[in-house]
């Protein structure tokens, strides 16, 4: 982020700092949203922007945080812009700071604009529906929850499940069927470890792109607040890339969980009243001011796809953090911990998944005619198999007519065979030949969500062909 | 003109000094940025401010001047297919002005001042003409559109003019010099006047099974689609959108998806609407504040969309109002009731929540419209609801609950196995359905409230049997209730299950509706009979016609489908036949 140069006024007002928040006293001709050079009394400088102006004081959030702040030598000075990004071509390669400043070691970007990070709301009338199909290589994903281009599709992980695996691998095999590629990868990590960081590095590394992606990192060890700011100038990146020039730009946030406990630091330190679990009320309307920067707009060739990474406090998908993500994003890809238990990788939970764009990026000459069919059905039979589970548990298999002890075994070869793919890539025809396959365990009156022509034309091709 | 300074800014509120004389709610502009706003609380010469715009970049001590006029909206020819923000800025007017992204200080009239309406009096001079009578005509689309005197005129019709006008041209003057042109300005906040509210008789029909056969609503009722996200409350509004049996829609993308107003605009051009065959669109009228819109102008948008709903019911139409989703709104107010620093009331919702959205859904209803001829028109309200976590005892829901004539509650674990509508049978229900009793015997079938009663009765006891079943394993029960939940499975799958995305089944009509459900029943009565005769259940449940019956959706031939109850009666009784000759 940059400031602006002609600064006016300098403060030595000081009056109250609290967690990450500094009051400032007596503030003139300063606008709401503007940028702040604070400057320590050991000559530091940090950033912060305000947040709430009356006649009398100035908050302002600092993103460095607020140790060694004091209330008689710091100086603060307000640079009449709101936080700026200086973006350029040149930034794909780059790693830089959450606040995108180079971290590598390299030159200073050369900035082709200088963008405010906050974006501006999409006109809904621009927007352009997406619409193609891109295959993940991941049957949970090609097949059950289509991603499309222009989606914004969260993982909702726990701790130690492999998101982060899965969030690669999708970077990595993403393709859009009979297109050349024009892409770019902006990652953005917030708090994060560095061992988690450089997986990434390492896996953009291995699969020659590194230099197709801009990093954007804040990691565990730095400050806070400066979370706030990360994904926004992730996205402003993207934006600039998939806009300006004409890319197709996959934006992956990790960890969204981090970023909500920073906002909730300051909400707490602005003694707002708080929502849900601590969390502000208005984080529905903050997540979705960074999730809605995801889409294609008319009359552009490039688009932002958007794979944000959370992870749920204790599992539990009602926490504030994932259930607003839920509500804003086109679906998600939820991790269970009882399928990486039982070794399945990825161990991706199908039944609370969802793809709210999947519709537009299937059928024939996206995908295949039955794609729809068989995505509903594989769904209805393993629902059906994991009650059947549940009352095997009670009653035993034995009091089970044929019929069940068949979705029983249904639901297990869903789980080891069609879920659990490990590191091998999947086309989108292999995906559907194993849901086909594995169709052959149930008899062809049980595929009522298949149409008659398709149980017809494919489950004869299984047959003759396995 | 009252004009104040700013002294406070915090996020989309402002205070601003020096507004002595202001009253609540009126519009004032703010800043020199001219962003518009609305006052929401007086505090002596303090007037306090919720912005429509970002605030970014305003500062203290910029004026802030009051219109004197409260947040209105234009009513007039004009409105049907188009897309408005929330305080009715039509988005093809601002994407001409500011692009892709919607920037701030952009004055748009909601109604196009340039174009000309064909407008046709129905009075001549010398009639005597009061509130919500009709002057005359415009074509809107295929809508006669009634141009009404304004509320709270009333007087002798001096002249009055046919040919093309623009909207603010004026088409008839009164003896007192009154002039009237086609627009209104009506104050978003106030209901518009009406003569006599009527009680609910209509079924308002949508073409889904599990809302119009088993949980009815009523032309001028109120619902809720409460629902954890991904159960579907966009996509049953959109289908309600679709497929409601009345002349106008008003959608309200309210703090929802940009992509779904994306959805609404490119796909309604394309659809038809199967009562007239005229694109859906030309009767639609959609109103996006999207999440990552100014969240003031949220709160607005409600009222906005409520208000262009009761113009046209004044008419003596039948207008249905979808608003996905009203927990946002709620949650505007909450946001800004926090700025304020009320207190807090339960879930930091301010403790007028109860009594706001008690309001808005009084503003739903059937009612004889005013003027001196008969009118009657009717505004019913669709409310999704999206509660935190899924758990519905969270306050919107909840004094959402006191107020809505039904209540279609979705459900999650529906959701997870793709059962969709995921509408819960078991929490669902229609307060209307002794209202729309005589409605359906008279227009459809006498014994379909016995149908729908049977069905929900199998599908009641079903839950009872499933948890026996739990207990002792599906083998222990007796054939007799074996056979309910055979039944209920395809009452569930066959019925109740309705896909918005197939192309024969998005919509069904009523009549296709009561012959589905009524086949389902006479082939549960079939089995019972043909077991009372000993036939062995599970040759009466592979009879040929339980596939054709799970193929049922498909059927679009009314007639074949009609045959069909008496296969599913000669195939039992076959049976019957077939055992007894095996036996001789
Ligand atoms: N009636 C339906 N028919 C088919 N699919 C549906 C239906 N209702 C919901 N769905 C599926 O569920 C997904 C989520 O629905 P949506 O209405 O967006 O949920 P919500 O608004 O409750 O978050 C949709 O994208 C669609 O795939
Ligand atoms: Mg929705």
């Amino acid at each position: 982020m940059q400031h602006g140069s002609l600064i006016t006024v300098e403060y030595q007002t000081v009056n109250y700092v609290s967690g990450p928040l500094i009051f400032v006293e007596r503030p003139k001709e300063i606008s709401f949203g503007e940028t702040a050079q604070i400057i320590l009394p050991d000559g530091e400088a940090r950033t912060g922007q305000i947040l709430d102006i009356s006649e009398d004081v100035a908050v302002v959030q600092v993103f460095e945080g607020t140790r060694g702040i004091d209330s008689h030598v710091t100086t603060v000075r307000f640079t009449g812009q709101s936080p700026l990004l200086d973006v350029s071509y040149d930034m794909l390669g780059r790693v830089l700071d959450g606040v995108g400043r180079p971290r590598d070691g390299g030159p200073a970007i050369i900035p082709e604009a200088r963008l405010d990070i906050a974006g501006m709301p999409i006109n809904p009338y621009s927007r352009d529906k997406p619409a193609e199909f891109i295959q993940t290589g991941i049957s949970a994903i090609d097949a059950l929850n289509t991603l499309v281009r222009g989606q914004k599709l969260p993982i909702f992980s726990g701790a130690g499940l492999p998101a982060n695996q899965l969030a690669a691998q999708i970077a990595k095999q993403a393709k859009v069927l009979g297109e050349g590629e024009n892409f770019a990868v902006v990652f953005a990590a917030m708090g994060i470890t560095y061992k988690e960081a450089s997986f990434f590095m390492k896996e953009f590394e291995e699969s020659g792109a590194l230099e197709r992606v801009v990093f954007f990192l804040n990691l565990a060890d730095d400050p806070t607040i400066e979370r706030i700011a990360t994904p926004r100038c992730a996205l402003t990146a993207a934006e600039f890339l998939a806009y300006t020039h004409n890319l197709h730009v996959l934006v992956i946030l990790t960890d969204m969980t981090n970023y909500c406990d920073a906002l909730r630091e300051i909400s707490t330190a602005r003694e707002e009243i708080p929502g849900r679990r601590g969390y502000p009320g208005y984080m529905y309307t903050d997540l979705a001011t960074i999730y809605e920067r995801a889409g294609r707009i008319k009359g552009c060739t490039g688009s932002i796809t958007q794979i944000p990474i959370l992870t749920m406090p204790d599992d539990d998908i009602t926490h504030p953090v994932p259930d607003l993500t839920g509500y804003i994003t086109e679906g998600q890809i939820v991790l269970s911990r009882d399928l990486f238990r039982k070794g399945i990788n990825p161990p991706i939970d199908a039944l609370p998944c969802l793809s709210r764009l999947m519709n537009l990026g299937i059928g024939p000459g996206k995908t295949r005619e039955d794609h729809r069919n068989v995505a509903d059905q594989l769904y209805a039979s393993y629902a059906y198999g994991r009650d059947l589970r549940r009352l095997v548990a009670i009653v035993g298999e034995e009091a089970l007519s044929e019929l069940d002890r068949n979705y029983l075994k249904f639901a297990d070869h869903f789980e080891k065979r069609f879920i659990s793919q490990g590191n091998v890539e999947r086309s989108i025809e292999t995906t559907l030949q194993v849901a086909w396959e594995l169709f052959s365990l149930l008899p062809d009156e049980e595929l009522k969500r298949i149409k008659q022509e398709y149980i017809d034309r494919y489950r004869t091709l299984i047959i003759s062909g396995g | 003109m009252i004009t104040g300074t700013i002294a406070r800014i915090s996020g989309p509120v402002i205070t601003a000094r020096n507004m002595t004389g202001s009253r609540m709610y009126d519009v004032v502009s703010v800043g020199r940025a001219a962003l518009p706003g609305e006052i929401i609380r007086l505090e002596g010469d303090e007037a306090v401010i919720q912005v429509y715009e970002d605030t970014t970049g305003l500062m203290i001590h910029e004026p802030v001047e009051n219109t004197g006029v409260p947040l209105s909206v234009e009513l007039g020819p004009g409105l049907l297919a188009s897309i408005y923000d929330g305080v009715q800025r039509p988005l093809p007017a601002l994407y001409a002005k500011s692009g892709n992204y919607i920037s701030r200080g952009i004055m748009v009239p909601g109604l196009d001042r340039e174009r000309r309406w064909a407008f046709t009096p129905v009075k001549k001079p010398g009639d005597r003409v009061q509130t919500g009578d009709v002057l005359g005509t415009v074509q809107e689309f295929h809508l006669v559109h009634s141009i009404m005197v304004p509320p709270g005129v009333s007087g002798e019709i001096k002249t009055i003019t046919s040919g093309e006008f623009t909207v603010t041209d004026v088409v008839c003057t009164l003896a007192d010099g009154t002039e009237i042109p086609m627009l209104q300005r009506w104050p978003v906040r106030k209901g518009r006047p009406f003569v006599k509210r009527l009680d609910p008789e209509v079924p308002l029909l949508t073409g889904q099974r599990v809302f119009d056969t088993m949980f009815p609503l009523v032309k001028g009722g109120t619902a809720m689609i409460p629902g954890g996200f991904g159960t579907g409350k966009t996509v049953s509004e959109q289908t309600l959108a679709k497929w409601a049996d009345t002349q106008v829609v008003v959608y309200i993308g309210c703090g929802e998806r940009g992509n779904e107003m994306t959805d609404v605009l490119t796909e309604f051009p394309e659809l038809t609407d199967p009562r007239t065959g005229y694109p859906l669109i030309e009767r639609t009228i959609m109103i996006a504040n999207t999440s990552n819109m100014p969240v003031a102008a949220r709160e607005a948008s409600i009222y906005t969309g409520i208000t262009i709903a009761e113009y046209y019911r004044d008419m003596g139409i039948d207008v249905a109002l979808l608003a996905d989703s009203t927990s946002r709104w709620g949650e505007a107010l909450r946001e800004v009731s926090g700025r304020l620093e009320e207190m807090p009331g339960e879930e930091g919702y301010p403790a007028y929540l109860a009594t706001r959205l008690a309001a808005f859904y009084e503003r739903a209803g059937r009612v004889i419209c005013a003027g001196s001829e008969e009118k009657t028109g009717s505004v019913t309200i669709i409310g999704a609801v999206s509660p935190p976590g899924g758990d519905f005892s969270e306050p919107i829901t909840q004094n959402t609950l006191r107020i809505a004539g039904t209540f279609w509650a979705l459900d999650a674990n529906l959701a997870y196995r793709r059962h969709y509508p995921s509408v819960n049978w078991i929490r669902s229900y229609s307060l209307y359905l002794e209202d729309v009793e005589d409605w359906f015997s008279e227009k459809v079938a006498r014994d379909w409230y016995q149908f729908r009663g049977r069905a929900m009765y199998i599908l009641q006891k079903e839950i009872e049997l499933q948890e026996i079943v739990q207990l002792v394993g599906p083998d222990a029960l007796p054939d007799k209730e074996k056979v309910i939940l055979e039944i209920a499975k395809i009452i569930r799958e066959d019925f109740l299950q309705q896909s918005a995305y197939s192309d024969d089944d998005s919509f069904c009509p009523l009549e296709k509706q009561y012959w589905m459900l009524k086949i389902i029943i006479w082939y549960y009565d079939a089995i019972r009979a043909a077991m009372r005769r000993n036939v062995p259940l599970r040759q009466l449940l592979s009879i040929p016609a339980r596939s054709e019956i799970a193929r049922m959706k498909e059927q679009r031939d009314l007639e074949r489908l009609k045959k069909l109850s008496d296969t599913v009666w000669e195939q039992t009784e076959n049976l019957e036949v077939q055992t007894c000759s095996t036996a001789a």
